[in-house]
């Protein structure tokens, strides 16, 4: 059996949804609360194993440092990076002004 | 008359080498064939004008980047972006004369097993338009199913080439991690991620692979494959030592008919000469969903961080930064980013990540080492691609867990970083089965002679009963 996992609570859902910078409106949030816990409650079976001298795998392939020479090479142009900009001014993409973070 | 429904992309190069047709009537054949078919299945989010020249047609899954062609990910958020650069991969196939059909719908960010999460609507499966047509890549899969494109390129993260090209029944390849660049391509989980072909026979699979495959400079996690790709060509297996992993062939949850299809053709690669094999992978297939559920939206949710709407695509108005994206990620995102975003930054938080992220990284050496392990005594192993054959639309869209359950058997095999590839060995219900052989890192060439040798041998009719004439 899976450990039962915290269940999440409404101020933790908000939490998470806040560091994933997610404005979740209330029908949403009373669907994910239940989803998420069923979800949470499946991957959790990861914890039956004992695992403590494994190492973790964060990528398939015996990787080495790949080192290129630093030759120049044609980059974007100004125009092609903000070509797709939803509001730009000059060589800048706009943003509306920070509020209290 | 080009029938696009049988045509195979070497017969079709065949016949513009001999130029008994040309390029133009190539294209439009395959345009015809939209026109006539793509109201009902719905494959193509976008389609391109032909560019000219004298090269194949290929359909591209709208999560891979193309300079001047909208690039949306089945998602909201992109819509209207246009990439103003290509992907790697495309810039090889254009390097090939190659010319793009359009772009083929997906589940949003490719996440899902039926394209029912596109926020463009989903596509249909072209043996049955009831039901879909798997996913993420349902849109590439159905489209060359259909007749629709000759080949096409999809990406896979837990099964979304290979259980696609089961339900519609044509052949798919999820290659060895870091043999394709994803250089341009939309990000969702960076260590699980690779594109790779969709195509109507093994020998037009291996083609486009010998195509995209190789190092990227713009991608550091390529590598240049240690052997070029063959062609298939034999018709035995000779000599092959090839495992039935219990746990992956008698799963809870495949159809009987499904078990029995995968049966005969096993049956047939003994007749073929290769040496069969009982074997296990215990813990593989009962911790993999588990392990993927977790480490694949951590990295989504990392990867999702740039949709903030300050550089492309979607933005909500807002009077200030913060509230601007959070509003532009709300109304941008649909359902399934959402979870996954939510449920990944969950197991990256401070306090629960060496619970979830850092023990699913465990989970996954065990699952590595247990795949390399077999496949010291095993050259490939063999199962179903998918528990079932493709549902009816809706059927599993109220219940994400059943929904994730359709990669149960595709989903170990992509965390040990290993090559899949499906082929269609017969039906059931009247509907494709596919069957799944994965083999060790790099051994493309193996699962294609395989591949090709039952191919040969089982005679699928890849031509939808309905669409038969």
């Amino acid at each position: 059996m899976a450990t039962d996992p915290q269940k999440i609570g409404r101020a933790q859902l908000l939490h998470v949804a806040h560091l994933a910078r997610l404005e979740l409106r209330e029908d949403e949030l009373d669907r994910l609360e239940g989803q998420l816990n069923d979800i949470l409650a499946a991957v959790s079976k990861v914890s039956e194993l004992d695992l403590s001298d494994v190492p973790p795998t964060s990528h398939p392939l015996d990787v080495v440092n790949v080192w290129d020479d630093d030759e120049p090479r044609p980059c974007l142009s100004v125009e092609d990076a903000l070509a797709n900009a939803p509001e730009r001014e000059g060589d800048f993409f706009k943003v509306p002004p920070g509020g209290a973070a | 008359m080009i029938d696009t429904l049988r045509l195979s992309a070497e017969e079709a190069k065949r016949l513009l080498d001999a130029r008994e047709i040309s390029g133009a009537e190539l294209f439009a054949a395959y345009g015809a064939a939209i026109d006539d078919r793509d109201e009902e299945l719905h494959c193509y989010l976008h389609r391109c004008d032909d560019p000219g020249g004298d090269g194949l047609p290929i359909a591209l899954k709208d999560v891979i980047g193309t300079q001047g062609i909208p690039t949306t990910a089945g998602s909201r958020i992109l819509e209207g972006y246009v990439p103003v650069y290509d992907s790697t991969v495309v810039e090889r196939l254009k390097a090939h004369g190659l010319r793009i059909l359009g772009k083929t719908n997906t589940d949003e960010f490719a996440m899902g097993s039926s394209t029912e999460n596109s926020a463009f609507g989903p596509s249909h499966n072209p043996w049955d338009p009831s039901r879909v047509p798997g996913g993420s890549g349902g849109g590439s899969a159905a489209a060359v199913t259909g007749g629709l494109a000759p080949w096409a390129l999809g990406s896979d993260t837990g099964g979304s080439i290979k259980q696609p090209s089961a339900l519609c029944g044509n052949v798919g390849l999820r290659p060895t991690y870091g043999t394709v660049s994803r250089y341009g391509i939309v990000a969702f989980a960076s260590s699980l991620d690779q594109v790779g072909p969709v195509a109507r026979t093994v020998r037009d699979c291996a083609y486009l692979y010998s195509i995209i495959a190789g190092r990227d400079p713009c991608d550091s996690t390529t590598v240049e494959l240690p052997h070029p790709v063959e062609l298939p060509e034999a018709v035995d297996v000779r000599g092959l030592r090839i495992g039935v992993p219990k746990e992956l062939n008698e799963a809870e949850g495949i159809e009987p008919g499904v078990t029995e299809a995968v049966r005969a053709a096993i049956a047939k690669l003994e007749e073929l000469g290769a040496e069969v094999g009982e074997c296990s992978l215990p813990l593989s297939v009962e911790y993999g969903m588990a392990c993927y559920y977790l480490i694949s939206p951590a990295e989504a949710s990392s990867n999702l961080a740039r949709y903030d709407g300050v550089r492309y695509g979607y933005r909500a108005d807002a009077a200030e930064r913060l509230e601007m994206y959070k509003r532009t990620r709300d109304e941008g995102f649909g359902d399934e980013p959402k979870r996954r975003i939510m449920v990944g930054t969950y197991a990256l938080s401070a306090g629960y990540y060496d619970a979830y992220y850092g023990q699913a990284q465990k989970v996954r050496t065990v699952i590595k080492r247990e795949h390399d392990a077999l496949l010291e005594t095993f050259d490939a192993l063999v199962s179903p691609t998918s528990p079932t054959v493709a549902f009816p639309l809706g059927a599993r869209t109220a219940d994400p867990l059943a929904m994730y359950l359709s990669d149960l058997l595709t989903i170990p095999s992509c965390m040990a970083g290993l090559p899949g590839l499906s082929i269609p060995c017969g039906l059931s219900e009247g509907l494709p089965v596919g069957l799944q052989l994965v083999g060790p890192q790099f051994a493309e060439n193996t699962l294609f002679r395989i591949g090709h040798a039952l191919e040969q041998a089982i005679g699928f009719d890849s031509v939808p009963e309905r669409l038969r004439t």
